[in-house]
């Protein structure tokens, strides 16, 4: 039971968690190995976002969330902050910010107070920058960037914490192809490091890289199990009402929407003399 | 690095500048005066002179410019704390609970605001304070956080339009109050002595110390509230203390000056146009620049009609207003050059 919970990075059971009056997680439960990327998936109004603040410790709930193997309510938000990193949707003011200070505040969490940064924040900095592309504007500020160019900015932000857990909310929002892939090679990399990732993710095929997958419909977990096994293929194609099928495309899997589902507009109707 | 540097050395340089105009302006109001510059050069031997320029002209410009560094500094918090450009303290209400609060010491202590007993002062600013801290939490009651911009704006347009009411009515009932009062909604530095200066320095330097050692929560606060709560940051308590810190300081600079408008708001708009920097920086240049800002606007008030003067309240809403106006305008048409 102890190595199992040691291989755990995140623990939780009976979440329930409201915004407003309304519950949008009714007691979810689940185990998140440590060193792996787990993708949750899940329609819109699932309650997947809120399910990582929760997660994250920024939210009020009930239930419990263990940390590594510890509480998470037992963690000083500091020591909570140099664990894990959080990236949510944008929601940045920041314009007047240059990349560099955004990307620095990231090491919050690492600096005493009133101390400046340190020789290792900034190679962190640098690095995280370096490994987002977005090292070339490390002098702008946010407000002269474009959605994905912050985007960029932003999870450097998130990658300069160096934290053992990274929790995303849906980090490939705004990013062209090639920086979705190389997002994807960051994630790789930080996997092979024992880190562990998390992510939501609303594009299925790169969901279906991750190595396990938790789907989620109407503020529960309805399925968790390896992204390679058939039977999360047919959860997925279940949670999105077969409007979607996966596919093999070489090793890959691919998720393709379905004509089922079309609307009948489109079809052509058979005409009768 | 070269590129991050760059930015720094705008903000140093724009604070070098700052410092270099305050320093000339301060001369400068040594010399403006209905008794004109000749009291300056009399000052070594005549002492009605001296009395002029050592008893009147400075502390006045002293008190003005560090009114001005509150503002700048009250500005700054503001904008920081409710991630709105156009966040102003006196937006917040704190301008109107703050003149409610000198208008009920006004009348139940028949204080003067052109006393210049430390007590006096002591107790007005007192007052001044607590009307500000009071407004500025019935805002944020009103409009439930911070989160919803709108909501707050009309919040603090409520609350400033009912707390001025209650003012109002005060001074109608003790029509005594009425022209000490009158003077004080005008704004005017004319009634700072030595006393005023001190106490005004004092608390700016509390409020910059403090403002400064929570610049990194408004920088986190900048990627938004759930990130900066991520970054391990204890968000109410430092929210608190930052509220208090643009109270206080809103609250003081009222309390000896009276309502001087639209220099919390136009400080650190000027200096996020010439300098990119974090709120550390920012905070400080900013409280600078109200500072230079302020003092300019009471020597032109001292000068424009000399002999006689200007209230300095009603020049900075006029050139305030005007400035608000432009960068409504310039804001729309980068807005919808963006959208094309």
């Amino acid at each position: 039971m102890k190595d199992t919970v040691h291989s755990l990075a995140i623990h939780a059971h009976s979440i329930r968690a409201s915004l407003g009056n309304t519950e949008v997680l009714h007691g979810v439960g689940l185990a998140l190995p440590r060193g792996r990327w787990t993708s949750v998936v899940g329609p819109n109004g699932a309650g997947k976002s809120t399910l990582l603040k929760v997660l994250a410790g920024l939210m009020p709930h009930t239930g419990d969330v263990t940390l590594l193997g510890e509480p998470l309510k037992s963690l000083s938000g500091r020591v909570r902050a140099q664990r894990l990193a959080w990236l949510g949707q944008s929601e940045t003011t920041a314009d007047d910010l240059i990349v560099w200070d955004v990307a620095m505040l990231g090491r919050l969490p690492h600096q005493s107070w009133l101390a400046g940064a340190s020789a290792a924040d900034h190679a962190s900095v640098e690095q995280a920058l370096r490994a987002t592309q977005a090292w070339e504007w490390r002098g702008r500020t946010l407000g002269q960037l474009s959605a994905g160019e912050r985007q960029r900015v932003l999870l450097a932000r998130a990658l300069a914490v160096q934290a053992q857990v990274l929790l995303m909310d849906e980090p490939l929002a705004n990013l062209d192809p090639q920086h979705q892939a190389d997002w994807l090679e960051i994630v790789r990399a930080l996997v092979r490091e024992r880190k562990t990732v998390v992510s939501v993710l609303h594009e299925i095929s790169f969901a279906l890289r991750a190595d396990q997958m938790l789907i989620m419909d109407k503020g529960q977990v309805t399925y968790q199990g390896a992204c390679a096994q058939t039977q999360t293929h047919r959860a997925l194609e279940r949670v999105f009402e077969h409007r979607i099928t996966i596919h093999a495309v070489g090793d890959q899997w691919a998720a393709l929407p379905t004509n089922q589902g079309q609307p009948t507009a489109c079809k052509s109707k058979p005409r009768h003399p | 690095m070269s590129a991050i540097y760059r930015q720094q050395r705008i903000a140093s340089l724009l604070g070098l500048g700052l410092l270099l105009v305050s320093m000339a302006l301060l001369m400068l109001g040594a010399s403006v005066g209905s008794t004109g510059f000749e009291s300056v050069l009399n000052a070594w031997s005549d002492r009605v002179a001296q009395q002029i320029v050592w008893d009147i002209r400075l502390p006045r410009t002293v008190g003005a410019w560090a009114a001005g560094a509150l503002l700048g500094l009250a500005g700054a918090v503001a904008q920081g704390l409710f991630r709105n450009p156009l966040a102003d303290p006196y937006l917040l209400g704190s301008a109107s609970g703050a003149s409610l609060g000198v208008a009920l010491a006004l009348v139940f202590f028949g204080a003067s605001p052109f006393a210049t007993l430390w007590l006096v002062r002591l107790g007005l600013t007192g007052a001044a304070f607590a009307g500000a801290v009071g407004a500025v939490m019935l805002t944020l009651l009103l409009a439930q956080g911070v989160q919803h911009t709108l909501r707050l704006l009309l919040s603090g347009v409520i609350v400033g339009v009912v707390l001025g009411a209650c003012a109002s009515l005060a001074m109608l009932m003790v029509p005594e109050v009425m022209q000490s009062m009158q003077a004080f909604m005008m704004g005017s530095t004319g009634f700072v002595g030595w006393a005023a200066c001190t106490l005004l320095a004092a608390v700016w330097l509390v409020c910059m110390l403090v403002a400064w050692m929570l610049s990194h929560v408004l920088d986190g606060l900048s990627l938004g509230e759930a990130t900066a709560e991520s970054l391990g940051l204890p968000l109410p308590l430092m929210r608190a203390a930052l509220v208090s810190v643009m109270a206080l300081a809103t609250g003081t600079a009222v309390a000896q000056t009276g309502l001087i408008a639209f220099v919390g708001l136009a400080a650190p708009h000027l200096v996020r146009s010439v300098a990119k920097t974090t709120h550390g920086r920012l905070i400080l240049l900013s409280s600078l620049m109200g500072a230079a800002l302020l003092l300019a606007a009471d020597i032109l008030a001292r000068w424009l009609i000399a002999p006689q003067e200007l209230p300095v309240g009603v020049l900075t809403a006029i050139l305030g207003g005007g400035y608000l106006l432009w960068l409504m305008h310039s804001n729309t048409r980068v807005t919808s050059r963006a959208s094309l």
